[in-house]
């Protein structure tokens, strides 16, 4: 029952109760900027566009572009402009990957020499890159891996090829090589076996022999 | 505290060299030609030039629009006007004839390509005139302060209905909440999350749909707003779900708003009220409104129709600019 006077009672109760809460971060729509990272359906989020849209006398919104950090789909959202959205912790770093043990790959951050496993989905197609001691930029939610990209360029030996056909040069044909970490890359004609390569991770395309 | 001095040093240094202005110098000269040629229009018409205060102790009720405070050291506050609109009718009920303005209007938390929370408005009162009228005169006007960069000057005219039918198919003299929501789903708009109002998907649609598929040749005109849409419009003499409103449009982009006044003071009183209502039930800040403005209202407005243009998008219209900074001196994230 509220008798006059208890309003304080309950200020103090509901002040006392926010405290207790954990701290949760959030962003209001007038605070949006492109790369700002959100929790949309508690999925971390990354905006990619935002548009205020207002009719003179009506109701004003945030057109936005979000691309969803864990499946990387884009989608179109709106909020009323005003709104606050939950902030997502989420941020890029530097960690060296260590090894995988077939469900997980283990990175460990240089400076602090703390370690964290990253899943496959986290991982993808990067995984082929990968062999070990490559400095890799890990996004983090939470502190937990979401997306692992490879270095730009990552050297690395042919273990299977067909051999090179002599006479033919530096012109021409291309061929399919097994790197050791199983990726499979196209090289030209001339490149061996046991030659150590390197490749752009990004195009997944041959870039020259390594350098001795 | 050591820990902060960088982080303050960086923001100074970013300040410092992010002094210039946003408006190159020859966008400048161009604005002060497009205010000379305002003044000669007017001018030329015998509209009297007025100035009102820019700081009142009442504000815009109208919930979708937030004044700025200015705080009294004394802890008192006044509200930084949102428009002219109520001391300009002040000004036509005490007999003043046909006025004109341009003004600094400021409002809270609008920012973006087209929208600075200060920014110049042109408004100007016409007696005798109704809703064709002005538009013609609008269309007057913005075609002679654009007329050296080549646009086409023909003028198009439709009703709200007549654009709603056609981009989404639907009344919005009838539709319902549900209806429209679909209809917006379907072509690509996701409502906001939560219970929308149908006033909201309304704007919504406008501003995404509508206004979108309009040709970008040539100024357009809305007019006939639903009546939950009135804001100081008087209803339609003949339907009561109209209200005598309009918008001018070009390229998709918003420019004049106008109405035939309403000069009833219980009509405006009524939607003080319902304002204020919907202020509380969203948990917007509460304003005081306008009694002066009633008491005006109630001494007499003469008939007229009267119209605020936004005179920095004109500049950027007649400029070609895409974004407000470019024709500001200093835009809100400069100043």
């Amino acid at each position: 029952m509220l008798t006059k006077g208890s309003g304080r009672g309950i200020m103090r109760a509901l002040q006392q109760h926010l405290r207790n809460l954990p701290y949760m971060a959030s962003y209001s729509t007038n605070e949006f900027r492109s790369g700002l990272k959100i929790l949309l359906d508690g999925d971390p989020c990354a905006i990619i566009e935002n548009e205020f849209v207002k009719p003179g006398k009506g109701q004003a919104f945030n057109r936005v572009k979000i691309r969803n950090l864990k499946t990387g789909r884009v989608v179109d959202k709106t909020f009323r402009s005003g709104e606050s959205v939950e902030a997502a912790d989420v941020h890029d770093t530097q960690l060296q990957f260590l090894y995988s043990d077939g469900e997980f790959w283990h990175f460990m951050d240089p400076e602090t020499f703390s370690q964290c496993q990253a899943d496959k989905n986290a991982v993808g197609d990067t995984a082929q890159w990968l062999k070990g001691e490559e400095q890799c930029q890990v996004t983090l939610w939470n502190d937990v891996p979401l997306i692992v990209v490879a270095p730009k360029f990552v050297e690395l030996k042919i273990t299977e090829t067909d051999p090179g056909v002599r006479g033919d040069t530096a012109q021409g044909g291309v061929k399919p090589a097994t790197l050791e970490t199983g990726a499979v890359v196209k090289v030209p004609l001339f490149v061996e076996e046991d030659e150590v390569i390197k490749v752009d991770t990004r195009s997944g395309e041959y870039v020259s022999r390594a350098r001795e | 505290m050591l820990a902060n001095k960088p982080a303050q040093r960086s923001l100074a240094t970013g300040l410092r060299s992010n002094w210039r202005p946003g408006a190159a110098l020859d966008i400048l000269a161009a604005r002060a030609k497009m205010l000379a040629a305002v003044r000669d229009f007017f001018a030329a018409r015998g509209v009297l030039e007025v100035e009102t205060p820019l700081v009142s102790s009442a504000a815009a009720t109208d919930p979708n629009i937030e004044s700025l405070r200015v705080l009294d050291p004394a802890g008192a506050h006044r509200y930084l006007n949102t428009s002219p609109e109520f001391a300009m009718k002040r000004l036509l009920a005490a007999g003043s004839g046909d006025i004109y303005q341009v003004s600094r209007a400021f409002r809270a938390g609008e920012c973006g390509a087209l929208h600075n929370p200060e920014f110049t408005l042109l408004e100007w009162y016409r007696e005798g005139f109704d809703l064709q009228g002005l538009m013609w005169e609008v269309a007057e006007l913005i075609a002679s302060l654009v007329q050296d960069s080549g646009l086409v000057a023909e003028a198009a005219y439709h009703t709200y209905r007549e654009l709603f039918l056609e981009t989404l198919g639907c009344d919005p003299l009838a539709t319902s909440v549900s209806d429209l929501g679909e209809r917006l789903k379907k072509a690509g708009i996701a409502p906001p999350a939560g219970e929308c109002g149908l006033d909201e998907l309304l704007d919504l649609a406008l501003t995404t749909v509508v206004l979108p598929a309009l040709a970008s040749d040539r100024l357009i005109f809305i007019y006939d707003y639903p009546i939950s849409q009135a804001a100081l419009a008087r209803s339609h003499p003949g339907d009561a779900r109209i209200a005598r409103r309009f918008e001018a449009v070009y390229g998709g982009i918003e420019l004049a708003n106008g109405f035939e006044e309403l000069a009833d003071p219980d009509e405006q009183g009524r939607r003080f009220q319902n304002d204020l209502e919907l202020r509380a039930r969203r948990g917007l800040a509460a304003v005081e409104q306008d009694e002066r403005l009633l008491g005006a209202l109630a001494s007499g407005l003469p008939s007229c129709a009267g119209v605020a243009l936004g005179l920095d998008r004109v500049l950027m219209l007649a400029c070609g600019l895409q974004h407000i900074d470019e024709v500001l001196s200093f835009s809100w994230e400069r100043a």
